[in-house]
């Protein structure tokens, strides 16, 4: 469903990515891992459209994104979470995924005013919507709390969630683990595979807990200085001389 | 550290002199056909020399006199307090504005004509006001041209009435309407500016529009401006002593009561009443409406609120339109009210005003932005031999705000959506 050929981004004298390509089927989970400042974010970022590749292509079910503007990408089923979370701080938790569903609720400012019964019905399913991804994640009890008063691990889920109700076919994960303490970080393995298990979402994972990635990713890439340093199934990545000798080379 | 200070305290100093002295001290003597250059007195000198010293010191001495300024703060009763719950400051907030507007609805049967009439204007800075707030406020942009889709409201109702013989009811959502597109066809452009960028082109376009209305002599009558604009009817009833339109009654022949002067007055202020609760009670609609929720979240985190798919330029472009059609809206009543309009009424001054009243009122906040309009349009009136120093008060006060409550006097505190037990 998603097909990166060959992706570059430059800034200024820096080659941030070079030549990066990237594939995930449907119902797959795939990671990008990589040292720190290897360019993973960067690659989420030029998936997403918030920075303009500077060479390659990208394919999302088959039509050409890059250098589509994000929101655009977003509307047609890529929705990412950031590595440092960004929430709507001083909204409620219930708002934050309100605002992530205008696409589903009536936004029509006539109908309303009158609320009409079209809009009363758009927004309670959307409310509906809500409840149903908060109870998900556990995030129920807090639902009408300031999202920005959340503990650090509920904001992460909170950010999934939020994803989440967009209905998206690829959500991207910028190291959502990153934080987490171990039960928590289990909570979000089952979670991953559920999303992909239950609601047949594609999952992109940049993560650098290497046990959740082994343990879930169908297929691994790694980069190392913006450079593809190999690919293949976590097993074929384990194994891999150029990825130990880059992995204990930084460590 | 001091060494610094008094460098910097100097320099202020020095600014102060070459900005004054000319500005204050210089004049330009007209005699006949030729123009010269008279010196200052004296007297000016040595203002100009004693604000000087005056700048110094405060520079030099500025943390200090900050860190006093801070205990104002401190005497404010209510600063310490925990905020209501919800719920309860959700209720409070409605009965006190329901009775304000019940309050306003009877009190001017109770007073003079004049104050019936500073009360209309009142509300037209209200309107005004509520307007600014969705697009400063609510939206985050800061808009320094506000005034000219006031002046689209008041120009469209003035030509219409005087080309087409529009009454104010077939104007007022047309004068409404065409602020609205102005705003959209200006907002297109501009709202990919940020911040900074954004006020000044947004001051450009404010001036542009009324120095075209001073220009286009041949349609808005110039610096002239367009007089005879027909006040409001009520059900084909006018309110004037005779009768100007063809197949209108009259108020008081139709009551059988005596003329009054009073009742047109009466009449428009609470046609400019009802005007602005609609105002109000639509813009609070609009904050618990989605478009509400998109404003916020793009002012908090346009990244975030990008990656969820909403556009920037929808977003904001709707709060500016929105904001637009409320000063068309406002711009109608006051043509109406003055009955002669001209350029002079739509200088940058009201920009200012109205986004004085936004600032000091509580960025969002309804009960606040009223407050403020009161504030800041009763004020000058009381005190008339003040009106030279007019804006030397509003720096002040915008100054000694921003040190006091830089949130405003009632900082807005949305009224959150809750989700219920049980759905
Ligand atoms: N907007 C930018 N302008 C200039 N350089 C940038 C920009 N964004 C990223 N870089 C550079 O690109 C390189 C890759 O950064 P990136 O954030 O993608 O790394 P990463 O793999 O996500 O690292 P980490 O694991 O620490 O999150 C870094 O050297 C960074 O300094
Ligand atoms: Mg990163």
């Amino acid at each position: 469903m998603l097909e990166v050929k060959n992706l570059s981004m430059r800034f200024g004298g820096l080659l941030a990515v070079d030549q990066v390509s990237v594939d995930v089927k449907e119902r797959e989970i795939v990671s990008i891992i990589g040292p720190n400042g290897a360019g993973k974010t960067t690659v989420f970022n030029c998936l997403s459209g918030f920075y303009k590749p500077s060479g390659g292509q990208i394919l999302f079910e088959g039509k050409e994104i890059q250098g589509k503007p994000d929101y655009k990408i977003s509307r047609m089923g890529m929705v990412r979470t950031f590595q440092h979370v960004r929430l709507f701080g001083n909204m409620t938790v219930v708002e934050n995924l309100l605002v992530a569903q205008h696409r589903h609720v009536n936004t029509n400012l006539i109908a309303g005013l009158l609320k009409t019964p079209d809009y009363r019905r758009r927004e309670k399913q959307s409310l509906e919507r809500a409840r149903y991804w908060l109870d998900r994640v556990g995030l129920l009890e807090v639902a009408n709390r300031e999202a920005g008063n959340l503990a650090y691990g509920q904001q992460r889920r909170l950010e999934i969630a939020r994803c989440m109700v967009t209905e998206p076919k690829l959500l991207m994960l910028d190291e959502p683990a990153a934080g987490l303490n171990p039960a928590e970080t289990k909570e979000l393995d089952y979670l991953i595979v559920s999303l992909k298990e239950d609601y047949n979402v594609s999952v992109l994972l940049i993560e650098h807990d290497m046990s959740l990635v082994m343990g879930i990713s169908d297929r691994i890439n790694v980069i190392s200085q913006g450079r593809p340093l190999a690919s293949g199934t976590p097993e074929e990545v384990r194994q891999n001389d150029d990825v130990i000798k880059a992995y204990l080379g930084e460590a | 550290m001091a060494a610094n200070n008094i460098k910097h305290a100097l320099f202020c100093a020095v600014i102060t002199l070459v900005i004054s002295y000319p500005i204050l001290g210089l004049n330009l003597v007209a005699d006949g056909a030729v123009v010269y250059l008279e010196g200052a007195t004296t007297f000016t000198v040595v203002s100009v020399f004693l604000a000087a010293v005056v700048v110094f010191l405060f520079q030099l001495f500025r943390d200090d006199i900050m860190a006093r300024l801070g205990f104002i703060s401190r005497l404010n009763p209510l600063s310490g307090r925990d905020p209501m719950p919800q719920q309860k400051r959700a209720k409070l907030e409605s009965w006190v504005l329901t009775g304000i507007i019940v309050l306003a609805l009877f009190w001017p049967f109770f007073v003079s004509r004049g104050s019936v009439d500073l009360a209309t204007l009142v509300l037209i800075y209200i309107m005004l006001a509520l307007g600014l707030n969705v697009v400063v406020g609510l939206a985050g942009l800061l808009d320094l041209g506000y005034v000219a889709f006031y002046a689209v409201g008041a120009y469209t109702f003035a030509l219409l009435s005087q080309y087409a013989g529009f009454s104010f009811w077939m104007a007022l959502p047309i004068g409404a309407c065409l602020a609205a597109l102005f705003g959209l066809v200006l907002g297109f452009p501009v709202l990919r500016l940020r911040g900074d960028y954004l006020a000044i082109v947004t001051l450009g376009f404010g001036e542009i529009i009324r120095i075209l209305l001073n220009n286009w002599t041949n349609l808005t009558g110039g610096p002239n401006g367009i007089g005879g604009i027909p006040e409001p009817t009520l059900f084909g009833m006018e309110f004037g002593r005779r009768i100007k339109e063809e197949g209108n009654t009259s108020f008081h022949e139709t009551l059988g009561i005596a003329y009054a002067s009073e009742h047109k007055v009466i009449f428009l202020y609470l046609i400019a009443l009802v005007l602005a609760v609609i105002t109000g009670l639509i813009i609070r609609r609009f904050m618990r409406m989605p478009v509400g929720r998109a404003w916020e979240a793009l002012r908090e985190d346009e990244i975030a609120a990008r990656s969820l798919g909403l556009s920037r330029t929808a977003v904001k472009l709707s709060a500016f339109t929105i904001g637009a059609f409320f000063a068309g809206f406002a711009g109608t009543v006051f043509a109406s009210k003055q009955g002669f309009i001209s350029p002079e009424s739509f200088v940058f001054l009201e920009s200012a005003i109205v986004l004085a009243i936004v600032v000091l009122g509580g960025m969002g906040s309804q009960i606040g932005v009223i407050l403020a309009a009161i504030a800041v349009t009763i004020l000058p009136e009381l005190a008339r031999e003040f009106s030279d120093y007019r804006m030397l008060v509003f720096g002040a006060a915008m100054v000694l705000m921003m040190v006091w409550r830089p949130q405003g006097l009632l900082p807005m505190r949305r009224i959150h959506i809750e989700l219920g037990k049980q759905g």
